[in-house]
């Protein structure tokens, strides 16, 4: 099951290397480690800041059950997901999935998953506020929901 | 007695995060029928329930669940992480 070591949800900034130092280290079955790290994107200079809103009664549920999904499907020996909330700058990192498995397809098919799910189906809520001082919440994108039925079995 | 709760761009529509609503409405359909006809902020945000998303006591649900035992209800955009 999803312990408090494999979910974090926070406001803070963290350090992707330091997350994988001993990432699935220890642990029998363990050939492959994937990781993945989202960032802030900004396209043509134009974006000032992002901010994130989630539902912290129900956030870390949703992650934990994805996450357990992901543990027992692709039999990961370690597996974390970190998502921040609030305000990040471009160029911040937003969130980093880490998957341990016994082989590479599993490792990347889990992240994949992780991160299908957790955009799709993790309470956040991304808002833009350009230089010029306009500001729009992010829309999701028909294709985000598509991505989740490759995984339907 | 239910808390109800908005986030994102509902909550901004609506002006508030949560409040507490007196319901004997049997099913989040009828809920959402109930606020529509509260004020013109509440129809605005419940315009089309196809851009909604609803969570009951924290697990998303659907618009024809029952509300019976039911404590917290929230709405909000389809999610964005990632």
């Amino acid at each position: 099951m999803a312990d408090q070591n494999h979910v974090r949800v926070q406001a803070e900034e963290f350090d992707p290397s330091a997350e994988l130092r001993g990432f699935g280290r220890g642990r029998k079955n363990v050939g492959a480690v994937v990781s993945f790290t989202g960032i802030v994107r900004d396209d043509d200079g134009s974006l000032d800041r992002m901010e994130i809103e989630h539902y912290p009664g129900m956030t870390q549920k949703a992650v934990a059950a994805i996450v357990d999904e992901a543990i027992t499907r692709w039999e990961l020996g370690q597996c974390l997901v970190i998502h921040r909330y609030g305000p990040m700058r471009p160029g911040d990192q937003i969130m980093m999935v880490a998957t341990a498995a016994k082989h590479r397809v599993a490792a990347f098919e889990a992240a994949e998953y992780l991160m299908d799910y957790l955009k799709s189906r993790a309470p956040f809520w991304k808002k833009e506020f350009t230089k010029a001082g306009k500001t729009a919440w992010v829309d999701a994108k028909v294709n985000d929901e598509d991505a989740l039925k490759r995984w339907a079995r | 007695m239910v808390d109800v709760m908005y986030f994102a761009w509902v909550r901004e529509r609506i002006g508030e995060p949560r409040e507490q609503v007196e319901t004997s409405a049997s099913t989040v359909a009828d809920l959402v029928e109930e606020l529509r006809a509260r004020e013109p902020r509440y129809a605005e945000a419940f315009k089309d329930l196809s851009a909604l998303r609803v969570a009951l006591d924290q697990e998303l649900s659907d618009f024809d669940a029952p509300l019976k035992g039911v404590r917290e209800v929230a709405f909000f955009p389809p999610m964005t992480g990632g």
